[in-house]
């Protein structure tokens, strides 16, 4: 058991999720993060686990642990997520049934596992990831952004549903950001997209943490249930 | 099969837990005649959540395995095992 303020974050091995880890690492937080493969990268105050986060059984096993070592969980951010730019008549079912593990059933699982958690100490903020995508309606991403859509739905029901143990739900919803989630867009969708935002730039990683340290400051416990979607989407 | 007496040492730990955050008039007796849910009830049915969620964890740290116990099979039972204590340590015993 320790007393440092401690964060589980999913999908850690790169891309935001490694930013993540390293930002609040940095900040004292005792991140504890998950991916498929190992991560080629070690801190003092983080903590890896090796597993798919649509494996219920890993998963509970993965927070046992937490409970065991921790006794606590103060944030949970679910950023593990995959896409697949696909016109649907060119979409393999394994394709659909991969993002909506990954996406929907993924973070319903480790809300569920989080919230057992916090509901001890009657506090909580879980941050879950959405994507403009979804309210622009982009073509070709018909089932990331639909995934996207059931996380946003969650979001806004699981805040209801724990609002009474003092935990807050909310989702950030970025803008592309060059990691390999879009590394196989061609740069005309990607620039047309852009160019659909209000501020016409692609997002960076610290416009994404900037919007989870609101939702996660304690002066943030009237704060649930919100979509906030970056670059003025 | 798991021992029954067990379960149900486990199951009066998680009322005490329970029992900490209601106000006396709505305290929970440790008896296997104790209603869980239902109108006799002294539960919320938010305490009821509670109640399972706490008792899976002492399940999962007695038994090194992972419990859910309003699964399925627990739902579609015709005669609910969380009518009373004694029927829920029936329900896990044969778990």
């Amino acid at each position: 058991m320790d007393d440092a303020q401690t964060m589980v974050i999913t999908g850690t091995r790169k891309g935001i999720g490694r930013y993540l880890v390293e930002y609040y690492a940095a900040r004292g937080w005792q991140v504890i993060g998950c991916s498929r493969e190992p991560v080629d990268f070690s801190l003092p105050n983080y903590e890896h686990y090796c597993l798919s986060v649509s494996d219920e059984s890993a998963v509970s096993t993965m927070f046992a642990a937490i409970r065991k070592k921790h006794g606590r969980l103060d944030v949970l951010i679910n950023n593990a997520g995959i896409a697949s730019m696909n016109h649907v008549l060119l979409t393999p079912i394994r394709t659909v049934q991969d993002i909506l593990n990954t996406n929907v059933v993924g973070t319903f699982l480790f809300c569920r596992e989080a919230a057992k958690l916090m509901r001890k100490h009657r506090y909580g903020r879980i941050v879950n990831f959405a994507t403009v995508a979804t309210p622009l309606k982009l073509e070709g991403e018909a089932m990331y952004a639909a995934s996207k859509a059931a996380v946003e739905s969650l979001t806004q029901v699981l805040s209801r549903e724990l609002a009474d143990f003092g935990i807050t739900v909310n989702a950030v919803g970025p803008t592309p950001v060059k990691t390999d989630l879009i590394r196989s867009v061609p740069q005309e969708k990607m620039t047309a997209l852009i160019n659909r935002q209000a501020i016409r730039r692609y997002g960076e990683f610290q416009d994404i943490s900037n919007a989870i340290d609101f939702f996660i400051r304690p002066e943030s416990d009237f704060v649930t249930g919100q979509i906030l979607y970056l670059g003025g989407v | 099969m798991r021992d029954r007496d067990k379960v149900i040492r486990l199951i009066y730990a998680a009322v005490d837990e329970i029992n900490e955050t209601l106000p006396q008039e709505r305290q929970v007796t440790k008896s296997v005649e104790t209603v869980l849910f239902g109108r006799s009830s002294t539960l919320e049915s938010l305490d009821l959540v509670g109640l399972i969620v706490s008792l899976e964890e002492k399940l999962q740290e007695e038994f090194d395995t992972s419990f859910t116990l309003a699964d399925e099979r627990a739902m579609s039972q015709q005669r609910s095992p969380f009518r009373n204590i004694g029927t829920l340590a029936d329900y896990i015993s044969e778990f």
